[in-house]
């Protein structure tokens, strides 16, 4: 069965980029721009991965991941984080909150695959 | 990359950077805004990553630089001053001529924008930083086997981790055996179906590093408990390593105390058993370090079948091949013996192809069952320098050809010839030390094995560089030994073939090692079993050589075919010397004499008519074959000589297996049988019928009929 992914990035660009990659690996892929966007379509789009971004605007990825293992549906989902080199704390925090991995940016399309199939199977 | 992907960039990078402008300037007017600073760190960092994804490898250099002060700003350890907003203001203008220019590297201005910054928080690192590349798992040549222990915590699928998905990771890196620890599953009352109470221990054998080991629990490192230690290392040069023993294995994991286990160690079971019985540990330990124990023996096992590169197959099996290939052989002979009779040359075309695939087939089936000599030549290392020991000799081997192959069963019978001859060549050739040096040898004596394919036959030749074969010494033994006559005329080469005579030996005193004067006959025989022949150099004071000629295989053969009555026999090519016609007058003549002239020299005339118990009465013009059996020339009288034939051996029921003078028999193209001629057989059966003394001499029926 095909497995679902949604990309949560306010970046528009990378957003479109990484649901690109996903989408020519064989993925369905449903983009959102920020946690709130993602938690709204997530109500529609059963997703079996989340990938998103630490930083952005309404809720951030570690809002979002907190709401998401509070939601019986979501609980047991990976939620990856894309972060940089400089937000070890944040991090952290991010898995605390839940957080299954991360990809550190920036990366190439290949690697966002292995760490997608890394949890994902 | 898709260009769409990086217009996308272009475009979304033109936005922020025109945001930044305006936060920037406003920033100026608000430096404490801890909003509008966030904000300018977050579009710096967007286009720090974005850059990087997207192939702008010198914009997101620049960026870090700037991202790296506009977090200290961020943190409140930098002010925000009217300095630090221009310069922001410049990299900012600077990133937009980067983005237009798509550029790969800084350029003097972007450099001075990077020092500026740098000189704000006092760092003097000359060069800018780099990004690091991710460090590839490194692939060890060595094979290392790890126990690694994962107890992942109960709340890990919290995390959205599938512990499972790590077990097959780690399953794709090599040889594993993976063991799940259930003991701490709770009764179903206390149990909660979210929690992970399982653990797992996994034995992988893997070129990979302890790194890329843990890279693959990268995610779950807080999450877990997990060791990873190394406990066997496979080094490829080893033969006969062992994996240790269960006992050794739990000591190794503190799972059993050494008192304990030398408690239960007096007792007589499986250790195991009488761990469990004891109660010092529980099954599960056990059944864990047994797990291992097989893993790594299995691992082992792998190494040791690999280490040839090659595939076992039961001998039978490759028996029952060259079996097929013969009658394929057989089939095929006959189909070409048909083409040619009949005038079709479509058929002609068919069976000359099928001729040319089955000699491919048959050569391809032999060489499977070909073995390089070295594997046989590795064994004689010991021999050598054991025997050089006990003579107080100095000895050294040196081999060539390890690689020329021969037929298994051939290597198998010439061991014991080998031992023989090196042996020889240790006690009679090479001489004492001192004597050595005396005569301007090199002290250390020299013997040399050598292998190498001369045309359907092996050479090998084993020379040392000793004292050589006095023929006149040859002769004289063999005259007082009875062996030959004394007034009998001898070539060199028939002194140096003397040694071959059983009960021969030059030796005054009987050594441990040599000097019975049962080795060099054996040597004879077991080489003619083999249809080989021996050849026997010498000078004295430089050395010996003995070749052995050996076929490559014993199961194809060379052959005559000849014919006696209606009978038809294949004598082995190998052993002919040449055949002649004989009158009907010389014929009777060599008949009533048992012996024959040739070119002036009288051989031994054996009629196989009269041997094999043949009725009939020979032709007119007699065929004789001469062959080189038991160190001499014979006659072999025929009626027929047809051709050369190649024979498939077919080895005799064992009702018929010890008929003497037949070693086998082979079908003809037109299905009938030939029985293969064992000539030595039948010249020695011959010999012993007239018992004469020596070549030459006049046999004792002659002289008695005469």
């Amino acid at each position: 069965m095909t497995k679902r992914i949604i990309t949560v990035e306010d970046s528009t660009s990378l957003r479109e980029m990484i649901s690109f990659t996903l989408s020519e690996a064989g993925y369905e892929v449903a983009q959102a721009e920020d946690g709130q966007d993602a938690l709204d379509k997530l109500t529609e789009f059963k997703a079996d991965l989340v990938i998103t971004d630490l930083n952005m605007p309404k809720m951030n990825g570690i809002e979002l991941t907190s709401s998401l293992r509070a939601n019986q549906m979501y609980r047991f989902i990976p939620i990856i984080f894309l972060t940089t080199e400089s937000q070890l704390q944040k991090k952290q925090a991010a898995k605390e909150a839940g957080a299954t991995g991360w990809i550190v940016k920036p990366f190439k399309p290949d690697q966002l695959l292995q760490v997608v199939r890394k949890v994902l199977g | 990359m898709e260009d769409r992907h990086v217009k996308a960039f272009k475009e979304e990078s033109y936005d922020i950077l025109a945001e930044l402008e305006s936060l920037l300037l406003e920033l100026e007017e608000n430096p404490k805004d801890a909003t509008l600073i966030d904000r300018v760190f977050g579009a710096m960092h967007t286009i720090k990553g974005s850059g990087a994804m997207f192939g702008f490898d010198a914009i997101s250099d620049f960026t870090h630089e700037i991202e790296t002060v506009l977090d200290m700003v961020r943190d409140g350890i930098l002010p925000v001053t009217s300095g630090l907003v221009r310069l922001t203001l410049s990299a900012r203008d600077k990133i937009l001529e980067m983005l237009d220019s798509g550029t790969q590297s800084l350029d003097k201005e972007a450099r001075a924008i990077v020092a500026g910054f740098r000189d704000l928080i006092g760092n003097d690192e000359s060069e800018i930083k780099e990004e690091s590349e991710e460090p590839e798992p490194v692939e060890t040549t060595l094979r290392i086997t790890y126990r690694i222990l994962f107890k992942p915590n109960t709340d890990i699928f919290t995390t959205g981790t599938n512990p499972l998905l790590l077990l097959s990771e780690l399953k794709a890196m090599g040889e594993c055996t993976i063991v799940a620890r259930t003991n701490e599953i709770p009764p179903l009352a206390e149990y909660n179906p979210e929690a992970c109470y399982v653990s797992w221990e996994i034995i992988l054998t893997t070129n990979c590093d302890e790194n890329a080991i843990r890279d693959v629990f990268i995610f779950v490192e807080d999450n877990c408990e997990l060791s990873i230690e190394k406990i066997f290392e496979h080094d490829s040069g080893a033969e006969s390593e062992d994996y240790k023993r269960l006992g050794e294995i739990l000591l190794d994991r503190g799972a059993v105390t050494p008192e304990a286990l030398n408690n239960v160690l007096n007792k007589h079971k499986f250790l195991g058993e009488r761990l469990l019985e004891s109660k010092v540990i529980s099954r599960e330990k056990i059944d864990a370090a047994l797990k291992e124990q097989e893993h790594v023996r299995k691992v082992l096992q792998k190494d040791r079948d690999m280490q040839v590169s090659s595939l076992r197959v039961d001998a039978a099996k490759l028996d029952s091949l060259v079996d097929l290939v013969g009658e394929l052989v057989t089939v095929q002979a006959r189909l070409s013996q048909k083409a040619s009779g009949d005038n079709d040359p479509e058929l002609q075309l068919i069976a000359e192809s099928v001729e040319r695939l089955t000699e491919e087939l048959r050569d391809n089936t032999m060489s499977i069952r070909m073995v390089p000599i070295g594997t046989l030549f590795s064994r004689f290392r010991r021999l050598v320098h054991d025997l050089a020991g006990e003579l107080g000799k100095e000895v050294q081997i040196v081999t060539d050809g390890a690689a020329t192959e021969l037929d298994k069963t051939v290597i198998d019978q010439l061991n014991e010839p080998l031992v023989h001859i090196i042996r020889n060549a240790i006690d009679h050739g090479i001489e004492q030390p001192a004597e050595r040096s005396s005569f301007g040898k090199p002290v250390k004596g020299t013997i040399h094995l050598a292998a190498e394919h001369a045309g359907a036959s092996v050479v090998i030749s084993i020379s040392d560089d000793g004292a050589g074969l006095a023929p006149e010494i040859l002769k004289a033994k063999a005259v007082e030994k009875g062996l030959i006559a004394a007034d009998q005329e001898l070539s060199e080469d028939e002194c140096y073939s003397l040694i071959l005579r059983p009960g021969f030996t030059t030796s005054t005193e009987v050594t441990d090692v040599s000097g019975r004067g049962v080795g060099m006959d054996v040597v004879k025989r077991s080489i003619d079993s083999l249809r080989g022949t021996i050849g026997i150099t010498s000078s004295k004071g430089i050395g010996t050589t003995i070749s052995l000629r050996l076929p490559l295989t014993l199961a194809i053969i060379d052959g005559l075919l000849v014919s006696v009555g209606q009978d038809l026999f294949v004598i082995p090519l190998a052993v002919i010397d040449e055949c002649v016609e004989l009158s009907k007058e010389e014929s009777i003549q060599s008949r009533e004499r048992s012996m024959m002239t040739f070119r002036g020299q009288v051989h031994p005339y054996v009629s196989l008519r009269h041997v094999l118990g043949i009725g009939g009465v020979a032709p007119a013009i007699e065929k004789v074959v001469l062959v080189n059996a038991l160190g001499k020339r014979t006659g072999f009288s025929v009626d027929k000589v047809i051709g050369q034939h190649q024979t498939v051996i077919k080895t005799l029921s064992k009702v018929l297996g010890n008929v003497e003078g037949i070693s086998g028999a082979t079908i003809l193209g037109d299905g009938t049988v030939a029985l293969i001629l064992d000539v030595n057989q039948l010249v020695k059966a011959e010999r012993s019928d007239i018992q004469y003394k020596a070549q030459g001499a006049m046999p004792r029926r002659v002289e008695m009929t005469a």
